[in-house]
């Protein structure tokens, strides 16, 4: 029971990312979103107490989403460095080709309208499964004597700032070419702004 | 009455760091009285120590050794090793008091052939010099005085002394010495000593503390009965460690900002996680300081 609950939970999350991609946040309904799953509004508060829980629930849900991926490349002990930011630019693009509502939502309303989180999600509270793992990945690399040992939010910002950028790039259209087709010159990129220079 | 067990104290390679602390034991007299020292390298003792270790009619209960292990230290004319091992079997107990005794400590960071008693490091010695007496490890740069007092007592009482793998005392070394600290909410809420000395902020993060991730029980058995370096504002350096004392001092190393050592057998993806979402918040009564001026 409490599991057909959390799969429903996750049917909402998707509806809604869907319905606030293509409308917006702010502009699309509870009652709307019921609709869309083919339930009652009242139904739909069984499952979220209110329009800021779901997206509370639903910024989790990225950061999970994200976490897992990149997780399964940290735990993945035959790939290098370099190998692992170029599995971390894929499966980021990837997302942003074949899921596009979820960084959407992730660029444009997570980061572009803190208001809805000052109150639940202070910080980066929400979204610590995902930076965990970048936290994982970069000590991993300084410890191999790869990447060059600074401040964590300096080569976070420079890594996920890059990446964020090209997909909002592409989100408006603006890129000449696929996205897909940038991961190879982005690899390099990352990867030389964070090497260790002092590596033999 | 009870009897009175034999006590012998003998040195390899050592500062007299552990005699120096175990001098200021507050009860010292009292617990003094209650065995029969036979022999302290730096007390009046009834034997000259060169009777004492060729004279193997001399036995005792409890033979302390304060000191590394270094066959090229000699004292009485034998290396300590000589000297040591003249006390397997005739001693029923062998106590390593502090860390060069028990795991080698700094004399034997650039000598492979300086060892602690039963170890070198955390590595078991290939060929163990004591086989037939009973050894307990009691590391510390000094060894706690109250700690080497409550491990005579309990030895003259025939009170049951549970050890673990290192033959350490679980009652002192199960601990973590970042229980009992006065900092914990500190480390809790992530908030950063500012300064060596003063009463606020965690040691972990950038002053090299290394409490949580050393063995005793330092903030709860406090030194002198009133304090401890992480309570003082000074960072534990791990002095009971197998691998002390090569650690970065005052300092906590870092990879791009991450701890590279984290809290004994915590999950670095769970600590990170943990700390990471702690350091969010921010508490103004733990950014102040404690007594404004």
């Amino acid at each position: 029971m409490r599991r057909s609950k959390e799969s429903k939970k996750i049917d909402i999350i998707k509806t809604a990312l869907r319905l606030f991609s293509k409308r917006g946040f702010y502009t699309t309904t509870i009652p709307e979103i019921a609709k869309a799953m083919s339930m009652s509004a009242g139904n739909f508060y069984n499952y979220f107490s209110s329009k800021e829980k779901l997206a509370e629930e639903i910024i989790r849900y990225i950061s999970e989403y994200l976490a897992t991926k990149i997780r399964t490349i940290n735990e993945s002990p035959h790939l290098s460095t370099k190998e692992k930011i170029r599995e971390i630019v894929h499966i980021y693009f990837q997302i942003a080709i074949e899921e596009p509502e979820m960084l959407d939502f992730f660029l444009r309303i997570y980061l572009s309208n803190r208001e809805i989180y000052k109150e639940r999600c202070q910080g980066i509270t929400c979204i610590m499964a995902f930076v965990t793992e970048l936290m994982i990945f970069f000590d991993d690399g300084v410890q191999k004597g790869d990447l060059r040992n600074q401040n964590f939010f300096s080569a976070f910002g420079l890594f996920m700032g890059y990446l964020g950028g090209m997909v909002f790039l592409n989100g408006e259209a603006i890129l000449p070419e696929p996205l897909e087709s940038y991961e190879e010159s982005i690899t390099e990129n990352i990867y030389r702004a964070l090497k260790n220079d002092d590596q033999a | 009455m009870m009897t009175k067990p034999k006590v012998i104290w003998l040195q390899g390679a050592s500062c007299n760091g552990n005699s120096h602390a175990f001098f200021n034991y507050p009860y010292l007299k009292t617990l003094l009285q209650a065995f029969d020292f036979l022999y302290h390298p730096l007390l009046p003792s009834p034997l000259p120590l060169a009777s004492i270790v060729n004279d193997y009619s001399i036995t005792c209960d409890i033979l302390i050794f304060e000191g590394s292990v270094d066959a090229k230290f000699n004292r009485a004319g034998l290396s300590s090793d000589t000297l040591l091992q003249r006390f397997d079997g005739r001693a029923k107990t062998i106590i390593a008091a502090g860390t060069c005794a028990s795991f080698g400590g700094i004399f034997s960071e650039n000598d492979q052939n300086t060892s602690g008693i039963l170890y070198r490091h955390e590595q078991p010695l290939n060929k163990p010099l004591i086989s037939q007496s009973d050894v307990i490890n009691l590391p510390g740069c000094p060894v706690h005085p109250h700690n080497l007092a409550t491990i005579l007592l309990a030895l003259k009482a025939n009170q049951p002394i549970p050890l673990d793998t290192m033959h350490r005392p679980k009652e002192i070394y199960a601990h973590t010495v970042h229980q009992g600290c006065s900092r914990s909410e500190y480390f809790e809420w992530k908030v950063d000593a500012k300064s060596f000395g003063h009463k606020e902020g965690c040691l972990f993060y950038e002053q090299g503390c290394r409490a949580p991730m050393t063995h005793g029980n330092c903030n709860l058995v406090l030194w002198n009965e009133v304090n401890s370096k992480p309570r003082a504002g000074i960072p534990c350096f791990g002095c009971t460690d197998p691998k002390f004392p090569n650690f970065s001092f005052f300092h906590t190393p870092k990879n791009m900002s991450i701890p590279a050592e984290i809290p004994l057998d915590v999950s670095k993806r769970a600590y990170l996680t943990i700390s990471g979402i702690a350091k969010t918040f921010s508490i103004p009564r733990l950014k102040k300081r404690l007594l404004d001026d």
